[in-house]
């Protein structure tokens, strides 16, 4: 018998049971999240399966937030948002309001999740957590309605599909030029059904919010989760940040013999930086090959690179410069403590004086609900993780993705730019946690 | 349309009796199943007048109770939204058989008590045939070209699961325990 991966370790801890790739197991849920969407459905299932009178699995560990219309841009949204609002408050949730942030972000930052844990959200992008060894994928309504009052839900545990990189990644080349690569490789469903695991030196050496960048985007290859194995550097990081006290005994590696679907091997030193080309994320090309194509927005933010040292690598670009005429700059953060931080450290006012527009925190024009939505034949540049058509406004518009010092060197020119013609820096996982003035 | 009225809570079509099977390609997405337009309701009937509207408007006029919706590879890919499942369940479709099923459809088709069946050889079903599904034995039966296909059985849990009409009875059963 082979070892086990993460995944089939974690499931199997959770449910109980010797767990298998292909196994289906019903097991118990850490954390469960749901958002302004996708909430009320789930509120509708939990109400019915327990009646008038339903309690939480667990209130302490049943996150709420309020981001994708946030502040609300309408009637429908501001209802929405109440129902958010008056659900947590009768069953004692935790729940964060408008401006507090994005779900993946708060969520980790806040210290909800962590290493070993099995976290459900009703939300694609829930395979964020697998950066910190959480097992995070996305549910339906009905799966998080009945979760959230059972505690328990059923999964069919995944095979892994691994990725090995080694070597170091060049001047202007991150975390998202990696994971745009990979699903370029095996596109948009060549992980359908799978765990993606990320590993490796060049993923030992990744900073926990490059780790989070790659799981981010797990599902873009149609994964159930993107597990990175939790180490010291998840410890210590978590513990700055949250101040919780992690023991890396509760988490799961996996096995040097463990069973895996497929293991791709990159050289990091070889990549590029990376461009997405409109309208699937697929569509991954070396920034040359689209280098000089005209934008007309360029967006920074989302679950995928709306952290502190993603927006701070922008600004390290357009310090004392100006944003190219016609072109202008949407700019999320993640969430309110970066916004703070930004503030705090003078990111801020860098990026105005430059010409940015600078939102409070949210998912943004990223589902293409507000704060810069794209007009008829406009071209998008953003650090976001879809681009199908419309995503970002109209259907008549076009959305490429790239990384942060992509985005911050094109902003430079009107054009996209290769981010190795201007100076790029790279930050470790302790700028977060600078001293604020 | 027919027997619009056997939505989730009502008696579910037994894929084990023959009925018409509807065919459609690969990567059949959930805006193709359920245009987004139409997604404000969530009611399993209103949202069946409206299934693969914009693809195959006979299917809504045409379809009965007891028929079968076949497809190739990666159906139901794109949202996570539910109403596209519950759109075939308010249509009275017996199951779902595909080459191959986006994960959160999948999940969600049974959660909703609509029997999903994974099937390679699906491709060789016609428009219009008539065939039958043994959910145990994961097999589909071709009757008109009498021909069977393989597929993958439904693992006894999710058979459970779709018996007891989906995830919501099957909590409710659970919790009143």
């Amino acid at each position: 018998m082979t070892g086990k991966t993460l995944a089939e370790k974690l499931l199997s801890e959770k449910s109980g049971t010797d767990a298998r790739a292909g196994d289906y197991v019903e097991a118990d849920v850490d954390v469960a999240m749901a958002h302004d969407i996708t909430g009320p459905l789930a509120f509708q299932t939990f109400d019915e399966v327990t009646g008038d009178d339903g309690e939480l699995f667990a209130p302490d560990r049943t996150v709420f937030t309020i981001d994708h219309h946030a502040p609300a841009d309408g009637v429908q949204a501001a209802n929405n948002h109440n129902a958010v609002r008056e659900f947590a408050a009768e069953h004692g949730a935790h729940q964060f309001d408008v401006g507090d942030g994005i779900c993946h972000a708060v969520l980790v930052e806040e210290g909800f999740v962590g290493p070993g844990d099995l976290v459900i959200g009703a939300d694609s992008h829930s395979t964020t957590y697998g950066g910190i060894g959480a097992f995070g994928t996305g549910v339906g309504s009905t799966d998080l309605g009945t979760a959230l009052a059972t505690g328990e839900l059923w999964f069919r545990v995944p095979k892994t599909l691994r990725f090995e990189v080694d070597g170091d990644l060049g001047d202007g080349v991150y975390a998202k030029d990696l994971i745009l690569r990979f699903i370029g490789d095996v596109g948009f469903d060549g992980c359908t059904y799978m765990a993606a695991e990320y590993a490796g030196s060049t993923i030992e050496s990744l900073p926990i919010h490059e780790r989070l960048v790659l799981s981010n985007m797990a599902i873009e290859m149609g994964g159930k989760a993107g597990l990175v194995a939790p180490d010291e550097r998840t410890e210590s990081y978590l513990e700055r940040q949250t101040g919780n006290e992690i023991d890396l005994a509760d988490a799961f590696v996996s096995d040097d013999d463990a069973d895996y679907e497929a293991v791709h091997s990159y050289d990091a030193t070889a990549l590029a930086p990376q461009v997405s080309k409109p309208s699937n994320p697929e569509n991954a090309v070396d920034v040359t090959e689209v280098a000089g194509t005209e934008v007309d927005q360029l967006f920074v933010g989302t679950c995928t690179n709306g952290r502190y040292e993603d927006i701070k690598i922008v600004a390290d670009i357009l310090a004392g410069e100006t944003i190219a005429p016609n072109v202008r700059m949407v700019v999320v953060p993640a969430s309110k403590s970066v916004y703070q931080h930004m503030l705090g450290t003078g990111v801020f006012q860098t990026l105005t004086d430059a010409g940015a527009v600078i939102q409070s925190a949210g998912c943004g024009p990223c589902a293409g609900y507000h704060q810069g939505v794209l007009g008829d034949g406009d071209v998008c540049l953003a650090t976001a993780n879809r681009n199908f058509p419309g995503r970002e406004g109209s259907m008549e518009s076009s959305v490429y993705l790239s990384s942060p010092a992509t985005v911050g060197a094109s902003a430079l020119y009107g054009e996209i730019t290769d981010p190795r013609e201007v100076e790029t820096k790279r930050y470790d996982d302790t700028v977060f946690a600078e001293v604020l003035p | 349309m027919t027997g619009a009225a056997d939505g989730a809570d009502g008696g579910r079509p037994d894929p084990a009796e023959p009925g018409r099977a509807w065919v459609f390609g690969d990567n059949i997405d959930t805006d193709q199943i359920t245009p987004s337009r139409f997604i404000v309701s969530s009611d399993p009937d209103e949202l069946a007048t409206h299934a693969f509207e914009d693809l195959r408007p006979d299917f809504s006029e045409s379809v009965e109770t007891g028929d079968f919706v076949v497809a190739g590879e990666n159906f139901g890919s794109g949202s996570s939204r539910e109403h596209s499942p519950l759109s075939l369940v308010g249509a009275g479709v017996s199951a779902v058989v595909a080459q191959s099923f986006a994960r959160i459809f999948f999940r969600n088709a049974i959660n909703l008590g609509l029997p999903v069946l994974i099937c390679p050889g699906a491709d060789a079903v016609e428009d219009g045939d008539e065939i039958h599904v043994d959910l145990d034995a994961g097999v589909v039966t071709n009757h008109t070209r009498d021909e069977t296909y393989e597929a993958e059985a439904l693992p006894q849990f999710l058979q459970s699961l779709v018996e007891q009409g989906g995830l919501k009875p099957y909590t409710k059963a659970k919790l009143d325990g």
